[in-house]
């Protein structure tokens, strides 16, 4: 547990510190989000219309793309190596990789998500629904993200190539996370049905994406 | 004084330690004589007191642009004439410019709820505003994601002055998007219409408003300069040896390399 | 404790780096691999440490703890430093100290010994290459594990660096412990050399 612990607080503090990338994520959000009516006109009504799709729209780009440096780093100075070699499972250990990655980097984005509700429109039920989806749909992100993020260290590629390979992966999760907010505001549907599926595919990844990402580190090893 | 002068941190830091008082003094007193003015200006007819809103909008909408002024002299000293401060002076202004643009929209906000009944209205000033605290972010994240500062500045400079020239299309495309959604928009602020009653008292926080990013400014140089000096102090900690207890015979190799670095 | 190795071969990116090899070591005992470049010193290491997987052959710890695998008792300096630059020197070591669990010695002590203890609120991307080799050092001896696998370790090191290390070195062979070294230049103690890869 030390050593889980150990490794969640020393990722942390990276991403908050100097040269770390915890609040750029957020920044992205906050770009992206504004960008979005110059697309589609500054129509209110149109806006909190759209808000809850453009928001998690937004949440799924800024997690991903802070995502593809989650093992870059440690493969490049080394630590992945002694990471391997440790008396951690590497699963436990991508595990925390991640939590301590959505900590830094998704945490933010949902606490962000009210003040962009205010550029969109939403109501305080709208923003408050937008950002419990976020809250249950983002480890989702982060853990099946985590994957593209080892695979990119195995195929010594990152950026581009690992969101390519990773947004279809999210593809249920925005499906039901936009769902889920969508009946919240507007219904017909209930908001359970979409939100529990949401919160069982954030469960599932959290047990999938650190098996697969160990697997796909283990076998990249050299 | 010339800007050579100042070229000399230590004879900087000497004269503001001396200038900041009569400064600080300066602003509160028109801060006060501005703030009290505001209180005492009367109604406006349509609006009513949320007018009063404006005498703390205005000036700081006036320093979020003001600021990013400041900034590109101050990016044209690092580029062109490497003034030693000048990228200390564009570093310490980011988060104060970023802070102003802040508050102009978020009394811009506070004032559009009983204008347009929502707290935010996608009109061409807000969001130019808007678009000029992303860039201030922007920068900020800039200075901070590179851990030597003169490395950075050089880089941060470059964006601020891009973004002095895009500014101003910036600005033109998005008041071009605005009326092509939607007509005029709900407020409209004729600068010479204004009366004499408002006028003066928007004047004075002007004045009061700038000599607070002067002072602010000034002080947050000092803490860059003094936090680069701390800086080069660890880095010559670092390169120092302590070493009695193990081991005999010369360490000169290991402790030459860094202090060029410092 | 006798770590020895069978038939051992390495396959690196379809090329065969080298086969059949034989070795071993016990307690106390230094091994220094040499050969010219490319001969795989690097990649025996990486073996060893479980980094990895042999094309053929065995490689095993006797008489080490029965619970652990070979790779959790070795320490592997590799050419890199895993070090973080925006933590700062004593929260590297502690971190390290902390992840690889184990018996554990002060830290305060080994940045001490490895001359770091001035440094240790530094953040570590103030370090020169030879501090950041000496701040990897004070990981072996805060965390002891029997194994010591170095890659060129004394590289960037300066003479008074190299001195130390080889003190480190001997107490840790006078402890029970064994090292396997990749090296160019001399270790400064004694050791048996295992060739690989044919004449320099």
């Amino acid at each position: 547990m030390t050593a889980l612990s150990a490794l969640i607080r020393r990722d942390i503090r990276i991403a908050l510190r100097v040269g770390g990338g915890a609040l750029i994520g957020v920044l992205f959000f906050l770009t992206v989000v504004v960008l979005m009516p110059f697309a589609v006109g500054p129509d209110l009504a149109l806006l909190s219309r759209l808000g809850p799709a453009i928001l998690w729209l937004g949440a799924l780009l800024a997690s991903l793309l802070t995502l593809d440096r989650l093992f870059m780093a440690d493969h490049e100075d080394g630590s992945l190596d002694l990471i391997t070699m440790s008396r951690t499972p590497l699963e436990l250990a991508c595990a925390a990789k991640a939590l301590a990655h959505w900590l830094a980097a998704g945490l933010p984005l949902i606490v962000a998500t009210p003040v962009l509700g205010l550029l969109l429109n939403l109501d305080m039920v709208a923003t408050g629904a937008v950002a419990l989806t976020l809250l249950a749909g983002t480890p989702a992100l982060t853990f099946t993200g985590m994957i593209g993020a080892a695979l990119a260290v195995t195929l010594h590629r990152g950026g581009l190539l690992m969101a390519v390979l990773v947004l279809p992966l999210s593809i249920p999760v925005l499906i039901f996370g936009v769902a889920a907010s969508q009946a919240a505001i507007v219904g017909p549907m209930t908001f359970g049905a979409p939100f529990s599926i949401l919160c069982a595919l954030s469960l599932v990844s959290l047990v999938i994406g650190p098996f697969a990402a160990a697997a796909s580190l283990k076998h990249g090893l050299d | 004084m010339t800007l050579i002068d100042l070229a000399n941190p230590t004879r900087f830091l000497a004269l503001t330690a001396r200038l900041l008082p009569w400064l600080a003094a300066a602003t509160i007193i028109l801060l006060a004589i501005g703030l009290y003015q505001s209180a005492t200006a009367p109604d406006d007819y349509q609006q009513g007191a949320t007018v009063k809103i404006m005498f703390i909008h205005v000036p700081n909408a006036w320093l979020s642009m003001f600021v990013w002024g400041v900034m590109s002299i101050a990016s044209l000293g690092t580029l062109v004439w490497r003034h030693p401060l000048a990228d200390v002076a564009a570093k310490a202004a980011a988060p104060i410019g970023a802070s102003f643009t802040f508050l102009a929209l978020l009394t811009g906000s506070l004032w559009g709820r009983p204008m347009w009944g929502t707290y935010w209205e996608w009109d061409a000033r807000l969001t130019s505003v808007l678009i000029l605290f992303l860039m201030y972010l922007g920068l900020m994240a800039l200075w901070r994601a590179v851990d030597d500062p003169s490395r950075a500045a050089r880089a941060a400079a470059v964006l601020t002055l891009v973004g002095a020239l895009n500014l101003p299309i910036i600005k033109f495309s998005v008041d071009w998007w605005n009326t092509l959604h939607q007509p005029a928009s709900v407020m409209r602020m004729g600068g010479s219409s204004l009366d004499r009653s408002f006028l003066i008292p928007l004047l004075v926080m002007a004045i009061a408003f700038t000599l607070l990013f002067v002072t602010l400014h000034l002080a947050a140089m000092r803490n860059e300069i003094l936090r680069r000096r701390v800086r080069s102090l660890q880095m010559m900690q670092a390169s120092r040896v302590a070493f009695s207890e193990v081991g005999t015979g010369s360490r000169e190799g290991s402790t030459s390399k860094e202090v060029g670095a410092a | 404790m006798q770590l020895s190795g069978h038939g051992v071969t390495c396959v690196r990116g379809g090329r065969e780096v080298f086969a059949g090899l034989d070795f071993g070591a016990g307690s106390g005992e230094a091994v220094a691999v040499v050969g010219r470049n490319g001969s795989g010193k690097t990649s025996l290491l990486r073996l060893i440490a479980g980094l990895l997987i042999p094309a053929g052959g065995t490689i095993a710890l006797h008489g080490g703890d029965a619970e652990l695998t070979l790779p959790e008792q070795c320490h592997y300096l590799g050419h890199r430093d895993a070090l973080k630059p925006a933590l700062s020197v004593a929260e590297n070591l502690t971190f390290w100290a902390d992840f690889l669990g184990g018996e554990r010695f002060d830290a305060g002590e080994s940045l001490a010994t490895v001359g770091l203890d001035h440094a240790a609120d530094l953040p570590a991307a103030f370090l020169s290459a030879g501090q950041r080799r000496r701040l990897s050092l004070a990981r072996l001896l805060t965390v002891r594990r029997p194994v010591w696998l170095l890659d060129e370790p004394t590289t960037a090191l300066d003479v008074a660096g190299q001195d130390m290390f080889s003190g480190l070195m001997r107490e840790h062979l006078a402890r029970g412990g064994l090292i396997v070294a990749a090296t160019h230049a001399p270790l400064g103690i004694d050791s048996r050399e295992l060739r690989i890869g044919g004449a320099v």
